[in-house]
């Protein structure tokens, strides 16, 4: 009788990246769900947009690339990478900025670095930065939470407002976009207001609940506990959200004690914009984070502090696009400095030296 | 029990497998039937091959050793029953390779006639070194799976002190039982073995660690130990955790010492032994048995009657299949070893050797996923024993940067093999390193190779050099002798009074110098007397 031949290990196993990926895929589902409840339609169609875009970009490249594109197109990541980006733009952005912000994800950040597993910049993040630079003014037509007093937006009417660039009669755009929390902050701040009035202004103050943002603290809430349960099942590294959330935590609160009128507060940090997602489903991207469990706590840190500093002192009121792609170019580097000491060597050895001995021979 | 008082500490990662092993180990070992022919590999064990010692034609006694070590790190082969030898050639062998080896037919007589065996009744009348001189002439070889001479690495040199000997029943693969089976019915004798290679390193203590999903082998072992008193040999129950059974794991998880990465256990006062190789030490001095037998596993959902066999090394595994019931329809993959570092075999008519623990049979259809690039998820780093970066490793592997990847440990994998069961993306990790490894040796020998031929050239330049140097002294000697000549002739003709001088100057000089020697001498004989 004839047998097959095979590298050992023998035993069939169940994980796959596209597991991997659906499982990341599911836990976002939680507080995806939250933002188009609280925010309305524009998340879900700017989902399912950029999606389609992602998938085509991606076989497309597949097939310019000639890679076989039936185990990479059902890996979940593109789909994955258009959900990222489109959970980090406006809600009402024009599908144009959708598909240019994906487009530039999927084509120039993965493929052209050679795809999955070989891109060092995170996909969506690049697609980010590149309409927030391009297109500052769309970047600003977030819609105001869901709150008494402010307009809610139908389906049809978010539609017409996303593909057709046009408002509604009754609309204008000052009427149904306004600007997030930690933008008002920034530009209240610069008023010289204090934290205190920002929050609790007449006009703009129902836009803080009762720990950061309203809405998004229940985002940030949804996705914090679907996260951990990634963490706990061990899909994505827990020292990554916990490095981002320690740093940002350290810093808030040491400079909110130093001055409370003019820092905000810790809990607004972690539950305004997209810091939970950003911790456990941006920062945890796997590809372009550090690898050694060090360097993943550094990892982390080092973009809880990057979006510390842009928020407080950038140009930027969120900066986690940056952060992460700032701790992207560091990865290879923490990675390096961080190396484990292998079983039966000494600590002395580290980092590992290029062996001299070599010389005398 | 004495076990729960042990303090026992952990290794860096690896993984709880399902461990498959209750299937085989439903009934006793079987003894498997004296085959037709046995096809003896005269290269069974790590290190050189033995001299053959036999000729086609030669009758030979069950017993008989058919090679001799002729090299330190080797293992004579011994007949494992008598018979004739047909035929001297090569035959295929299990092996990763497999290539072909020279192995030793022989046509059994069934009479299964021993040879004269010289047993040792008491132990301490041998020297350690003489009942290592046994144990190497009786063939044992590591009986873990490696096959390294037991002979050699039970002589850890003058240096080294040995404190503690620790027998490994770990047994820690998926679906081999043959230690547990060992473990369970060769109580008694193991414990002979272990004392017997406790006197012959003189450790103080000896361990005998088995997996905690073994309670019947280490009850068996325990009853032994209570029925003969015995002080210095204890049974140490320990996590199942895969691979817990790797030396250096083993040693971490008992003593929290690690094995230097360029060391030996003995460096840090440790020995470690396989049970079945303990077992095989006792037979081979209290009975002189060499080694022609050993106890293999054949398990796995492909076979129809799994169970623990005792076979004579030589023995076709086809014979073994077939006395378990044989394979079921759907049997596609045959695997010497475990599940997770064995190798795939494509053909079972092949002899079983010394390092054949278990002949798996699996049937589960190969679906083999497509292999997607590393996504450095990391996985494969927190369950490396270790502690290296297998994900760098792979990188580099796959570049073939074999400089770097020495940097990053490469030689101290251990092939466990964990890194690619979590492997999302499906890449036979442990491939790429074994390839990596093999070529840096390969490299390593060409590297060899050049500086030989190097020195070579180098002395065949420096001779050359020295040659022209002297043919250039003796010219220039021949030259001066040359002008020497000349010059004396040319004194000749002028004849100098200066030649009648000297004779008389060193004439006064020699008897002025006889003087002096003999007022030191009596000044000598004066000061020795006065002492």
């Amino acid at each position: 009788m004839q047998f097959k031949t095979a590298s050992s290990p023998h035993i069939p196993q169940q994980n796959s990246v596209q597991g991997l990926m659906f499982k990341v895929l599911l836990a976002m589902v939680p507080g995806t769900i939250a933002m188009i409840v609280f925010f309305g339609w524009g998340v879900l169609i700017n989902i399912i947009l950029a999606s389609v875009v992602a998938l085509s970009a991606e076989a497309l490249m597949l097939w310019i690339r000639k890679r076989p594109i039936k185990p990479y197109i059902t890996d979940g990541s593109a789909i994955l990478t258009a959900c990222l980006l489109v959970l980090a733009l406006p809600q009402l952005a024009p599908w144009w900025l959708t598909v240019i912000g994906t487009l530039f994800a999927i084509i120039v950040a993965k493929h052209l670095y050679g795809g999955l597993g070989f891109n060092p910049f995170n996909p969506a993040m690049v697609g980010y930065i590149v309409v927030i630079i391009s297109f500052p003014k769309e970047m600003t037509q977030w819609v105001p939470p869901l709150l008494e007093g402010y307009t809610q937006l139908t389906f049809t009417e978010t539609l017409s407002i996303i593909f057709g660039g046009d408002l509604p009669l009754a609309y204008t755009w000052d009427a149904i976009t306004m600007a997030t929390p930690l933008d008002t902050v920034k530009t209240q701040l610069g008023l010289e207001l204090s934290i205190n009035e920002i929050e609790n202004h007449k006009e703009y103050g129902g836009i803080f609940g009762s720990v950061g943002g309203f809405g998004w603290e229940w985002v940030n809430g949804l996705f914090l506990a679907t996260g951990c349960y990634l963490a706990v099942k061990g899909i994505i590294d827990w020292r990554i959200p916990a490095g981002l959330i320690a740093a940002l935590l350290v810093l808030s609160n040491t400079f909110a004690l130093y001055d409370y009128a003019s820092f905000t507060p810790p809990t607004f940090h972690l539950f305004s914009g997209g810091i939970m997602l950003a911790a456990f489903f941006i920062a945890t991207d796997p590809v372009t984070a550090a690898t050694t469990t060090k360097g993943r706590w550094l990892y982390g840190a080092g973009i809880g502090v990057f979006i510390f500093i842009i928020r407080t002192w950038g140009a930027y009121p969120d900066g986690i696009a940056f952060a992460v792609i700032l701790m992207n170019m560091a990865a290879p580097l923490l990675d390096y400095y961080t190396m484990p000491r292998a079983f039966g060597h000494s600590w002395t050895e580290f980092p590992h030296h290029h062996k001299t001995d070599d010389d005398d021979e | 029990m004495t076990r729960s008082s042990r303090q026992l500490w952990h290794f860096h990662g690896g993984l709880k497998l399902e461990s498959n092993k209750a299937i085989s180990t439903q009934s006793p070992i079987v003894k498997a039937r004296l085959p037709k022919r046995l096809i003896l590999p005269v290269q069974q064990h790590i290190g050189e091959a033995g001299a053959l010692l036999v000729k086609k034609g030669d009758k030979v006694l069950k017993g008989q050793a058919i090679t001799q070590s002729t090299e330190y790190v080797s293992a004579p082969v011994h007949a494992s029953s008598s018979g004739t030898v047909i035929d001297i050639d090569e035959y295929p062998a299990p092996h990763p390779s497999g290539l072909n080896t020279l192995c030793v037919v022989i046509e059994t007589d069934g009479e299964d006639k021993w040879t004269e065996l010289q047993p040792t009744h008491y132990i301490n009348t041998k020297s350690p070194a003489e009942l290592r001189q046994l144990i190497r002439k009786a063939g044992i070889v590591g009986l873990g799976g490696a096959a390294f001479p037991t002979a050699v690495k039970v002589n850890p040199g003058p240096q080294a002190h040995i404190e503690t000997l620790i027998i490994n029943g770990a047994e820690c693969e998926p679906y081999i039982s043959c230690d547990d089976m060992l473990m369970r019915e060769y109580a008694t004798e193991l414990i002979s073995g272990c004392g017997i290679i406790q006197y012959m390193v003189s450790a103080t203590h000896c361990l005998i660690t088995v997996e905690d999903n073994k309670p019947e082998a280490i009850k068996a072992i325990q009853a032994v130990i209570n029925e003969q008193a015995l002080h210095t040999i204890e049974v140490v129950s320990i996590p199942t955790i895969y691979p817990t059974g790797g030396e250096k794991q083993l040693i971490k998880v008992l003593t929290q010492k690690e094995v230097p990465s360029d060391g030996f256990p003995s460096d840090i006062g440790l020995l470690v032994q396989n049970v079945g190789t303990a077992v095989a030490v006792h037979k081979a001095i209290v009975l002189g048995e060499p080694l022609i037998s050993r106890i293999v596993t054949v398990t796995g959902e492909g076979v129809k009657q799994p169970q623990n066999m005792e076979v004579l090394i030589g023995t076709s595994m086809s014979e073994l299949i077939e006395q378990s019931g044989g394979y079921h329809d759907d049997a596609c993959k045959l695997i010497m070893g475990g599940p997770m570092m064995g190798f795939t075999l494509q053909t079972d008519h092949l002899p079983v050797i010394k390092g054949c623990n278990c002949l798996l049979v699996e049937n589960t259809p190969e679906e083999t996923p497509a292999t997607m690039p590393c996504i450095r998820c990391g996985a494969c780093a927190s369950v490396c024993p270790a502690q290296l970066l297998p994900q760098q490793l792979f990188w580099m592997a796959s570049s073939k940067n074999f400089e770097l990847v020495q940097d990053y440990h490469l030689f101290d994998c251990i092939e466990c093999g964990c890194c690619a069961q979590v492997c999302p993306s499906q890449i036979p990790l442990v491939q790429y390193y074994r390839f990596a490894k093999t070529e840096i040796w390969s490299q390593e020998r060409d590297r060899i190779k050049s500086d030989h031929a190097r020195v070579r050239h180098d002395f065949r330049q420096a001779r050359l050099e020295l040659e022209k140097k002297e043919r250039a002294e003796k010219l220039r000697k021949k030259k001066e002798l040359l002008e020497k000549k000349k010059i004396a002739e040319a004194a000749a003709k002028n004849d100098t009074p200066e030649t009648e001088i000297d004779p008389k100057k060193a004439a006064i000089e020699a008897a002025m110098k006889r003087v002096q020697d003999k007022k030191a001498a009596k000044q000598n004989n004066n000061t020795s007397s006065d002492e």
